[in-house]
């Protein structure tokens, strides 16, 4: 078994997450996220070209002269491929991506339509609020779930590692301002789980030890039980990695957002079991008194 | 909690063989459909169109607004009772009574057997709301009569969606309601969803009515451009005949004029209106509008009795084909706005297995090395799990003939990933177990057994994330949770039942090892 001494860094990386929490926070306020058609509404398409030397401000400018509102454009994988977002999406209209197409062929050559997505105001807005939903709902879930299984001290410390491992990991995609779309949701959910599941298993660790221990302080307890749980910790957190780089290398570019959301959140819910859930135990003085008093009631 | 009986041992093998088989059933095929089940894939998967669309219900109030101030009209003149000054402000009728009829209008209104003003028991709702302002009456529908009259609407455009779709002929469309005014139309394969989506965006109404030549209509006029732009024309509001009365309608090729027509054919009630009108107005010019268009004008040469008849102007065989194809489905009851489409090309989806299928397996190997070089033997033992999980994961998904999707592909993988955890804390702590208790069947079985309630914390809380997943997402974020969910049960099975089977003949027949794990 290891023994590192893990919570001599307690405060200093408090002030690090804090920190992290505050400069996503900010951005999260002032920048905002990076909705894609799913939240936002309007108009993706995936094309393909046949001619190689169309680029980026070639397709730009033919979709900037067909009046879409703003329109941007980016490579998407190979060198033929590009994604095109606008803001216009006309459901009145059956034959809007038809004519789209036509004018573009005649600018660019032939295109091929690989992907369209194409989202109204109303949908893209009841997406969102369902997007909304299901991820209060799942930590709602989640609190309800541990507040049975444990008792409100280690509730509050795995509810505060997941809204960290949310909060930062929204925060990146801020920063960087990496597309929201319904996969991000999903992703983001499954964090949650997994953050969730890896703060339970040192939880469980330290219970036991409350129970075998009575003189040692909480202080200590914690590291004992982050150490013995430690080659679990890390070894799922690699095959989970493994499993996810995977996904993002090799998976195709449609579920690079995903997996990178996946990424980042296993390795902030790995950081926070041990970072953020146990020093709240410590702030909050959990002693063998508190489970057993637990356990009488 | 390592031993097992013989049954149990039969009943593992006998269930994980059944399931795997499933898993295999993808890549063979049979005559017979239960043993050749194959897993669906999801639109984005096999490529194809999804289509949201929306009911404009707005027409339809209005209309049935309009003849429902006819109705009440012609109702109260039969009982003598005199109202004036009726009109429609936006969603209400308006009129006013005498103050000697005041009581008597408002009982016939607000009456449960009321004639005009239907009410409905089941919903203790009367189909118009009535507001009483001295004599001033006005009629609002209800939230029920609202939510009826939305569903019927729904109920009809439903219908005629589907035959169209089903006369375009692509195969196994999925046509479902969606709330009470939104239809979904899933299109799998659909090559290239521009036909349909203009199919559907037409409500197809198709009427007959005379340019008028004088203004000195009973009916009053109205004027509409012709299809092409070209053109206005005073068109009388009287109607001599509308779609309604079609039965047959086809492309064609009229062998005088040699262009492409399409010809109708009309029921009985239709060719007699149809005679009637077109006898009397021989050398007047009769329109033929679609959906507020005039697509052409012939002059009527000949009363046309035979209840058959040609629409002309200016049709490529396609456009004849469609406008056919309109004709025969019937008119929608209000315009459909498609509020949401996404589709996917049969390349990418392909694009998106090849991805999926490599990165699966990528993931499963560089998963199985790692475990083989940290635990071993029993790194074997938990791959074997993960390799029958895995079976047992795609078993149950063909054999419920679940949808898979991208994301769920993607979901597949991460259960990979994930699915090891269980056997690692197993396994962690048996080691623990091992340090303090030298026979190694008790050490193993108290390694399983203190681990049980973590692993099952550890489960339901991801199992918890899938389940709202399952229910709040679409599409193919709902096969992401599908996949994740039956993927932690197929886990929970594959680490009790097979890796324990394993591990338990395993540490019986080397119990005099000295280090085992």
């Amino acid at each position: 078994m290891s023994n590192i001494s893990f919570n001599k860094f307690y405060r200093k990386f408090n002030i690090l997450s804090l920190s992290l929490i505050v400069i996503s926070l900010v951005f999260l306020i002032f920048k905002g996220l990076n909705y894609g058609v799913d939240f936002k509404g309007g108009t993706l398409i995936e094309l393909r070209t046949t001619d190689k030397t169309n680029n980026i401000s070639l397709i730009r400018d033919s979709f900037n002269q067909m009046n879409l509102g703003d329109v941007s454009v980016k490579k998407f994988g190979n060198e033929t491929d590009f994604i095109v977002k606008f803001e216009k999406q006309n459901s009145n209209d059956p034959e809007f991506i038809k004519n789209i197409q036509n004018k573009l062929s005649s600018s660019i050559g032939d295109v091929d339509f690989r992907r369209v997505e194409n989202v109204g105001p109303k949908v893209s807005s009841e997406l969102l609020k369902s997007g909304i939903i299901a991820i209060s709902l799942s930590l709602a879930a989640m609190l309800l779930y541990i507040w049975i299984r444990f008792e409100w001290q280690f509730s509050l410390g795995a509810i505060l590692a997941i809204f960290h491992d949310v909060i930062i990991t929204l925060g990146i995609f801020s920063i960087f301002s990496l597309e929201i779309n319904l996969s991000i949701v999903a992703a983001v959910l499954t964090i949650v789980g997994y953050s969730m599941n890896d703060t339970v298993v040192i939880f469980d660790r330290v219970r036991e030890n409350l129970r075998k221990y009575s003189d040692i302080k909480i202080f200590d307890l914690t590291n004992i039980s982050i150490n013995e749980t430690l080659s679990r910790t890390i070894i799922t957190s690699v095959t989970t990695l493994l499993a996810l780089f995977s996904i993002y290398l090799f998976g195709g570019e449609i579920l690079k957002g995903f997996s990178l959301a996946m990424i980042l959140g296993v390795i902030f819910g790995t950081y926070s079991s041990i970072y953020i859930a146990n020093p709240i135990l410590v702030a909050l003085n959990v002693s063998q008194r508190t489970i057993v008093k637990e356990e009488k009631d | 909690m390592l031993y097992f009986s013989k049954l149990r041992i039969i009943s593992v093998i006998v269930f994980t063989v059944i399931f795997s088989y499933f898993a295999f059933s993808n890549f063979v095929k049979f005559d017979d459909k239960f043993f050749s089940k194959n897993i669906n894939l999801g639109l984005d998967l096999q490529g194809g169109s999804y289509l949201l669309l929306e009911i404009d219900n707005r027409p339809v109030i209005t209309q049935k607004l309009q003849a429902k101030i006819i109705e009440l009209k012609r109702y109260f003149k039969e009982k003598e009772i005199t109202l004036k000054n009726f009109s429609l402000k936006g969603d209400t009728i308006l009129f006013e009574t005498t103050d000697k009829e005041f009581e008597n209008v408002k009982n016939i209104l607000k009456d449960k057997e009321s004639d005009v003003n239907t009410y409905y028991p089941t919903y203790k709702s009367h189909e118009f709301d009535v507001i009483e302002d001295g004599n001033l009456f006005s009629l609002n529908y209800s939230r029920y009569g609202l939510v009826l009259l939305k569903n019927s609407s729904l109920d009809q455009a439903i219908e005629i969606v589907r035959r169209r779709v089903d006369e375009v002929g692509t195969n196994e469309p999925n046509i479902l309601k969606r709330g009470n005014d939104r239809i979904l139309v899933e299109l799998p394969g659909l090559d290239d969803p521009n036909r349909i989506k203009s199919l559907l965006g037409k409500t197809a109404n198709l009427t007959f009515q005379f340019i008028s030549q004088n203004n000195e209509e009973s009916f009053g006029t109205e004027k509409l451009s012709f299809e092409d732009g070209s053109r206005d024309a005073i068109v009388s509001k009287r109607i001599i005949l509308s779609g309604d009365n079609l039965v047959d309608a086809k492309p064609s090729m009229n062998s005088q004029t040699n262009e492409t027509v399409v010809s109708f054919s009309l029921d009985r009630v239709g060719a007699k209106k149809f005679g009637k009108a077109t006898s009397m107005g021989v050398g007047k010019q009769l329109a033929i509008v679609l959906d507020g268009k005039i697509i052409s004008a012939p002059t009527v040469r000949e009363p046309i009795i035979g209840g058959s008849g040609q629409i002309s102007g200016d049709f490529t065989f396609q456009s004849a084909t469609d406008l056919a194809l309109l004709l025969r489905s019937g008119a929608l009851p209000a315009p459909l706005n498609i509020i949401e489409e996404r589709t996917v090309g049969p390349d990418l989806g392909q694009d998106s297995i090849d991805a999926g299928i490599l990165s699966l397996f990528i993931g499963f190997l560089l998963v199985i090395l790692f475990m083989i070089y940290k635990y071993r033997a029993f790194g074997l033992i938990a791959n074997l799990a993960l390799v029958s999980n895995l079976f047992l994961l795609i078993g149950i998904l063909t054999l419920f003939e679940a949808t898979l999707t991208l994301p769920g592909i993607a979901g597949i993988i991460l259960t990979v990933g994930m699915a090891v955890d269980a056997n690692v804390l197993i396994f962690e702590r048996i080691k623990e177990e091992t340090k303090n208790e030298k026979n190694p069947i008790i050490a193993f079985d108290a390694g399983y057994t203190k681990s049980r309630t973590t692993i099952l914390d550890a489960n339901i809380t991801t199992l918890i994330a899938a389940f709202i997943l399952f229910f709040m997402g679409s599409g193919p974020v709902k096969g992401f949770s599908v996949t994740l969910g039956v993927g932690i049960l197929t886990t929970l099975f594959s680490v009790y039942f097979i890796a324990r089977l394993l591990t338990s003949l395993y540490v019986v027949k080397n119990k005099d090892k000295e280090q085992l794990l």
